[in-house]
């Protein structure tokens, strides 16, 4: 579904090479050291991280020339998920129309998603009047009417405690169930992988290794992911 | 990272950018069109340089050093009605010149209340006009200026050395060397040079106070060499002179001008353990009075006798100011079409080239830009006919530097911590602008609108150049009245002129902050 091709990302002296390839509908975690380049991984797929060379083929097609708005994703960040000044129905809506023109029917969809992620009544609040796991429901809730085939998660929940993170995770889980969508996340937690990852990929030493199970990997893992891991 | 890809491009910037210069460059082809060798410079025109010079020069030399105990005082006093007077300390840049003048005028005019006490003293009464009455005029809109700069001073020295000082004890002189004097030896240049080109393009205190061979501007000059000769060559020459002399100042106090604080953040008092002493208090005390005074008593006599004075107020007034109000719509309108797209434009690039544009406003001179034009409009339509709309595009061309100060931050701002978001989602150029751009940067949208709406309802500037009696704003027609001796009706019209400035700012200040969510 996905494949990284001699991909060769550089910023400044930083350098990350990726050669691998991640199958339809697989939930991925990416772990690795503070700094070893999982963000800078996730933006340059999501068109924020120039590239020096290869090719990220993505549902058949080359992405890497493609402006981030035209690439078959939907990403969600650190933080600054939420336009604060928009209404929660017009943040959703704008994952279907980006120029907030909605069809009676658009409106239907953007209405079923937020009731899916269990915001029902509250559309009509701006994000400040939403508590964190809330903000975090209404962004998953666009995720889910732009309806993109891969899903890049560069740890939207890493703010919150660890019950609404896992509760997060279950709804993620769910939600790519559904829709079928192939998910990359990044993550520092162990149990985060447990939970929710069928393969990891393992991003150290300007390198992103090609995928491995999750449950082979954490069972016995190499010398760098134990270390990594500190157990 | 945000340099790859940017939600708006920079292409409608560039043309708003583009129209800029060449609005300048046409001023600068005018000029050169009539300024023919061998016309040059006479005495009177020479004497006229170096009376801006040295006007310039005494104003900015005043206002800082006037502004040195103000400022002080008000860093390290804690009082009531401070914040207003911190605020007040704005005023002067939505504050029509004519306005202000004419308060001047009632307090140290010929019958103001100044000589009334010298005379009821026995003492020789002062006039007002010349010299010392267009630095008085200066002094009064520059020393807000100045002191709001030194408090911004004082407020960058850390409180932990005031803190340190008291532990130490340090006696005030020591204080005042070790901390304080550091501080305005970094910003007083800086002040008096800003000060210095800001005076060097006066045109309406000079027109209002000054006038004669001994007190005549450059910009003045330009007026009268237009008005009175119709010497278009003259004031061809003059503006090249004027053009050279501002240009050449700001290029050179180009490292050292400091930023204009334009909004708050000023009205944080210091906590401060030293200058308990009596005198010092005394000192202080003196200088917050006295500089109130200063400021306020002007403006209280406006509003005094401009109420006695409405009833004076002929028609023509009410004309004129419907015209004004038209011709600050028109700029504010203009102003936001250049504005919004040049900030965008600039707010997706480095930093650093905000500065230069802002000192090319500050160093063009409305006279300049307005003989230019005229040079070129002439030939091929009536000048008089578009006096106005020329008028609101100057003026709009003024407050840009201004506008782009108050909105490069913001939309930098957002992008920076939107920009991703609107990618990911594919909102791009009119999209990001309606959605994002424009609900975040309201309030200073507002608040850019309604310092331009401000200046410009309040300029008396290139519409002298222009105007004709159908077609006169309203400061112009109450410095006709004023020319006429219609007191009572010019103290009208200035009220009326003030309360515009003020309910035009306030109106697009409050509309832009309305229900405006963070």
């Amino acid at each position: 579904m996905l494949t990284l091709d001699g991909l060769h990302i550089r910023q400044g002296s930083f350098e990350l090479k990726a050669d691998l390839s991640i199958g339809q509908g697989r939930k991925v975690a990416v772990i690795g050291p503070s700094g070893a380049g999982k963000s800078t991984l996730l933006g340059a797929l999501g068109g924020f991280v120039d590239i020096v060379a290869g090719r990220m083929i993505c549902a058949g097609e080359d992405m890497a020339k493609a402006p981030p708005g035209a690439r078959p994703i939907a990403m969600l960040f650190q933080d600054n998920n939420m336009f604060p000044h928009l209404t929660i129905r017009q943040n959703v809506g704008l994952g279907l129309r980006s120029n907030l023109r909605l069809s009676a029917k658009d409106e239907q969809q953007v209405q079923t998603a937020i009731d899916r992620v269990g915001l029902s009544g509250l559309e009509g609040r701006r994000p400040a009047a939403l508590s964190g796991g809330q903000q975090s429901r209404a962004a998953l809730a666009r995720v889910l009417v732009q309806n993109k085939p891969l899903l890049l998660l560069d740890e939207p929940f890493a703010a919150l405690g660890p019950a609404l993170r896992q509760e997060m995770l279950d709804l993620v889980k769910d939600l790519v169930a559904e829709t079928g969508a192939t998910l990359l996340m990044v993550t520092h937690a162990p149990e985060d992988v447990a939970r929710i990852a069928d393969d990891v990929v393992f991003v150290d030493e300007g390198r992103a290794q090609a995928p491995v199970p999750a449950a082979e990997l954490m069972a016995n893992p190499p010398p760098a992911l134990r270390a990594y891991l500190g157990s | 990272m945000a340099q790859r890809a940017q939600p708006i491009s920079g292409s409608a910037g560039a043309v708003a950018g583009s129209f800029v210069i060449a609005a300048v460059l046409a001023a600068f082809v005018g000029i050169a069109l009539r300024a023919e060798p061998g016309a040059g410079l006479g005495p009177a025109e020479w004497q006229a340089v170096r009376f801006t010079v040295v006007q310039a020069a005494l104003s900015a030399l005043i206002s800082v050093l006037l502004a040195v105990p103000l400022a002080r005082a008000l860093a390290r006093r804690q009082m009531p009605g401070r914040r207003m007077l911190i605020t007040l300390l704005g005023a002067p840049f939505i504050l029509p010149v004519i306005v202000a003048v004419l308060g001047l005028l009632a307090i140290f005019g010929r019958n103001g209340w100044v000589n009334l006490a010298l005379d009821a003293l026995g003492l020789p009464t002062v006039s007002i006009y010349g010299l010392h009455g267009v630095v008085l005029a200066h002094v009064f809109f520059n020393l807000p200026l100045a002191t709001r700069l030194l408090l911004q001073g004082w407020q960058s020295i850390p409180a932990e050395r005031f803190r340190l000082a008291a532990q130490l004890d340090l006696p005030p002189w020591m204080v005042f060397r070790s901390l304080e004097m550091p501080m305005l030896l970094r910003i007083l240049p800086g002040a008096a040079a800003l000060i210095f080109v800001i005076c060097l393009t006066s045109f309406a205190v000079a027109l209002t106070l000054g006038g004669g061979p001994r007190a005549t501007t450059i910009e003045l000059a330009i007026y009268q060499a237009f008005r009175f000769d119709f010497d278009l060559a003259k004031a061809a020459w003059l503006s090249v002179v004027q053009l050279v002399l501002a240009g050449g100042a700001a290029g050179i106090a180009l490292w050292m001008i400091p930023q204009i604080p334009l909004t708050g953040g000023l009205d944080r008092p210091v906590r401060r353990w030293d200058a308990k002493g009596g005198g010092q208090r005394v000192l202080d005390v003196l200088a917050i009075l006295l500089g109130s005074a200063f400021l306020l008593l002007p403006l209280v006599s406006v509003a005094l006798s401009g109420l006695a004075g409405l009833e004076a107020v002929p028609a023509s007034v009410w004309r004129s100011a419907g015209v004004s109000l038209w011709v600050a719509g028109l700029s504010v309108c203009v102003l936001l079409i250049l504005a919004l797209p040049l900030a965008g434009w600039i707010a997706t690039r480095a930093r650093g080239s905000v500065e230069a544009i802002g000192l090319l406003g500050l160093s063009a001179s409305p006279l300049m830009i307005g003989t230019g034009w005229f040079i070129l409009i002439n030939p091929i339509a009536d000048p008089v006919s578009l006096s106005l709309p020329v008028t609101a595009v100057v003026n709009a061309l003024m407050a840009l530097p201004f506008a782009l100060r108050i909105l490069v931050p913001v939309l930098r701002e957002t992008l920076d911590s939107q920009g991703r978001l609107c990618l990911t989602l594919g909102m791009q150029g009119w999209a990001a602008w309606v959605w994002v751009l424009l609900p975040r940067a309201r309030p200073q949208i507002g608040f850019a609108a309604g310092l331009t709406g401000a200046l410009s309802v309040g300029d008396l500037g290139v519409i002298a150049l222009f105007a004709d009696p159908d077609r006169t704003t309203l400061p112009l027609q109450m410095y006709r009245l004023m020319g006429a001796y219609q007191t009572e009706a010019a103290a009208g019209a200035a009220l009326i002129l003030l309360s515009m400035a003020l309910a035009i700012f306030w109106l697009c200040d409050k509309g832009g902050r309305y229900s405006a969510h963070a």
